[in-house]
């Protein structure tokens, strides 16, 4: 093969705008970062194994529902099964701290609290944890997102967030 | 390289055809689908209607998903492929048995998984999460869809090869290393959904093992699953610089940039696929983290693709048409041929496609839009846009070439590429905004009874858009079947477009023209990105969730 002078041609526009993405791509990667571990907007992380078999008969979830730790400080363990969430309905005071174990004992589900930063996905074997200090009051609808069969659409909960 | 006027063989053209008539099909039945979910978000269900036949929206969900993302992409490219492969090297197939024999396989496999899912028996949608359990023969099909692609992906590396040794020293004609690099990439990236299925579905739906390992299910899944994406995109990438600029009467701005990009697809496209796991319980942050920043490195091969194909447009658009201004210059193109407006209204919706896949890939943006149906709206601009648009595009020269019929409705055609953008704009711009407000995707929203008051216009937007979209469906669905079966035979003087450089390939640096260090960097990379999560997650593994049919 003959060495003729190979290089990259690359035009003064094109030059501008590939230092452009880089920079565009590196101040969305710093962005991200403060958000997640300055403003501490974090995604969820392994928490614990279950075994989906035996979940719902012993351990916490069990007995599903919240269990308040100190004045304003919960912790709710949610059971979600084809097609419901356990427990349905929940109440907490504005103002309180909520930490979320969710499993399920079938199939995945998804766990998206309507109007929060909270949505994970709850795998069984797995337990979804994210914590959530809720502000406002409301009535907020915690949802199925992922497909579990026939009755998904149905799959629903509601915590109320009282004064 | 002096045989300038190759011409494909009779046998190949057919058995390219071949590879559009099944993915045209699939196409079809997949899309009449379509506006079945898209009207039932806006309260008119119509599944009721289609029973027994067809028991609910899921399988209907499950046949749309199917048929469009996995088996209208798979035979459309692997024929598409098989075009620029032996046209771009001027050279015919090495092994010619073989590529028939990887395509009756994925022929046999699509047959295997559709019938399952017709019977109902596999309505597990198209990422068929475990421990939702489905037919075996649904895994066992697909598991031969891509068997098939991959063995005739080797006939390509054979043809490839051979031409490598007939032609020492040249550089790689552009569009067939373009398609090599693609099947190479789609060959590593299938890796994960290979041993999701041997080692777990498979065997499970079996009934030899008793449970799944869901967490591990979806590290597997998502391994190939991202990548897959750029399984769709590349081909249609293959149109856009190297066929395109020859469409609208120009050539290619930048010849070593464009392999470069395809490079860094090579070398970048797989060791991201945490990014769809942002959610999971069971994988851990920092990784989480680290597949987000490898996703936007993703972000510069993509803004290369933008800056070479848009300049190439450009320049043909001032230098031959006299296009003039800064955006002026787009309305001089040719337009009125249907080929080159489908890639270009595929290359505009894609603009916002991007900008919607970076905030998908932005780690805790991610738990905002996570399961919402913001994410088919996405995708929708991608592989049902992007994608599915420029292969439109390229059907409407590819089909008159390996037919020898003259495209017929070339303004029908048009048409057909205007509404289904008008109507993608709609649909998908109400599915992300009704997506950010909460809705869930994958699910029939009229039955929802949480569904609040203030997303019905949204909703409605959905049905009149998917509904829109149908129509331009339809219209293409008229001229490819009238041009292909066409009575009459008119022949069609069909030139493939094949953009000649503004630099001499020949010129450009030959690390970009060399195989082995680009493979040793995708491994590396991926067992730096995988590897650790990968060990951790199988030597954790508990395969203690049984699953069943729940639909």
């Amino acid at each position: 093969m003959s060495e003729m002078k190979t290089s990259i041609n690359i035009d003064p526009y094109e030059r501008n705008w590939i230092i452009i993405s880089v920079s565009l791509a590196v101040v969305f990667g710093i962005i991200i970062a403060v958000a997640g571990f300055a403003y501490g907007i974090q995604v969820p992380t392994p928490e614990q194994r279950v075994d989906p078999r035996t979940v719902s008969t012993e351990g916490p979830w069990a007995d599903p529902g919240l269990r308040e730790l100190a004045p304003g400080k919960y912790e709710a363990y949610i059971m979600a099964q084809v097609w419901s969430f356990l427990p349905r309905e929940m109440t907490v005071p504005v103002g309180s701290e909520v930490t979320f174990y969710i499993t399920s004992k079938d199939v995945q589900h998804g766990f998206k609290l309507q109007d929060t930063n909270l949505n994970v996905q709850v795998v069984p074997g797995q337990v979804s944890k994210l914590t959530i200090t809720f502000d406002k009051p409301g009535d907020y609808h915690y949802i199925c997102t992922e497909y579990c069969g026939a009755a998904h659409a149905a799959m629903f909960g509601t915590l109320h967030v009282e004064e | 390289m002096s045989t300038s006027n190759y011409e494909v063989s009779k046998a190949d053209k057919k058995f390219i055809g071949l590879h559009l008539l099944f993915a045209t099909g699939s196409l079809f039945v997949g899309i009449l689908f379509g506006p079945l979910q898209a009207l039932e978000h806006s309260g008119l269900d119509l599944y009721p209607y289609l029973k027994p036949i067809f028991q609910s929206y899921y399988q209907g969900l499950t046949i749309h998903g199917v048929l469009n993302a996995l088996v209208w992409t798979t035979f459309f490219i692997t024929g598409f492929l098989t075009l620029t492969v032996v046209y771009g090297l001027k050279r015919d197939l090495r092994y010619p048995k073989l590529n028939r024999v990887g395509f009756w396989v994925m022929v046999v496999g699509l047959v295997t998984t559709a019938v399952p899912i017709l019977l109902d028996e596999a309505s597990v949608l198209y990422t068929f999460y475990p421990p939702l359990k489905a037919n075996w023969a649904f895994y066992a099909g697909l598991t031969l869809v891509v068997v098939g692609s991959w063995i005739e992906g080797y006939g390509f590396y054979f043809t490839y090869a051979a031409w490598r040794k007939e032609n020492p020293g040249v550089r790689s004609p552009l569009m067939a290393l373009m398609s090599v690099i693609t099947m190479g990439m789609w060959q590593i990236a299938t890796l994960g959904v290979a041993v999701e299925i041997l080692t777990m579905l498979l065997p499970w739906s079996l009934g030899l093992i008793e449970g799944t390992d869901p967490q591990l299910a979806r590290t597997y899944f998502w391994f190939t699953g991202h990548p897959l994406v750029y399984f769709w995109l590349l081909p249609a990438y293959i149109s856009w610089y190297a066929m395109l600029p020859k469409q609208v009467g120009g050539k290619l701005f930048s010849d070593s940039l464009a392999r470069l990009a395809f490079w860094l697809f090579f070398l970048l496209s797989v060791p991201l696929g945490f990014h769809h796991q942002f959610v999971d319980p069971g994988v851990p942050a920092g990784w989480k983290f680290l597949h987000a920043m490898l996703t936007y490195s993703v972000f510069i091969p993509s803004m290369l693709t933008a800056f070479t194909v848009i300049a190439s447009l450009e320049r043909a658009a001032k230098r031959t048409h006299g296009g003039k201004g800064l955006l002026g210059w787009i309305r001089v193109l040719p337009w009125d041929d249907p080929s080159v407006s489908a890639q270009l209204l595929a290359g505009i919706l894609f603009f916002f496609g991007g900008i919607g896949g970076l905030t998908n890939a932005s780690y805790n943006v991610n738990l905002v839009l996570h399961n919402t149906s913001w994410v088919p709206g996405h995708f929708h601009l991608t592989v049902a846009s992007a994608v599915t648009m420029s292969f439109w595009g390229i059907s409407y020269w590819l089909i008159p070439y390996v037919t020898g019929k003259k495209l017929k409705h070339k303004r029908l055609a048009t048409w057909a590429n205007w509404v289904w953008f008008v109507g993608m704009i709609i649909f998908s711009n109400a599915m992300h905004v009704v997506g950010l407000l909460g809705a869930p995707r994958r699910t029939p929203l009229g039955l929802a009874p949480y569904i609040p008051e203030e997303w019905s216009g949204h909703l409605l937007r959905v049905g009149i858009g998917g509904t829109i979209m149908f129509v331009g469906a339809i219209f293409y669905f008229i001229v490819v079947a009238r041009t292909a079966w066409a009575k009459k035979y008119e022949p069609a003087d069909v030139e493939i477009p094949v953009a000649e450089s503004v630099h001499d390939p020949q010129q450009t640096p030959a690390w970009l023209d060399k195989w082995v260090p680009w493979i040793i960097a995708t491994f590396a990379l991926i067992i730096i990105a995988y590897g650790p999560q990968l060990v951790d997650q199988i030597a954790n593994m508990s395969l203690n969730s049984p699953g069943g049919k729940y639909w």
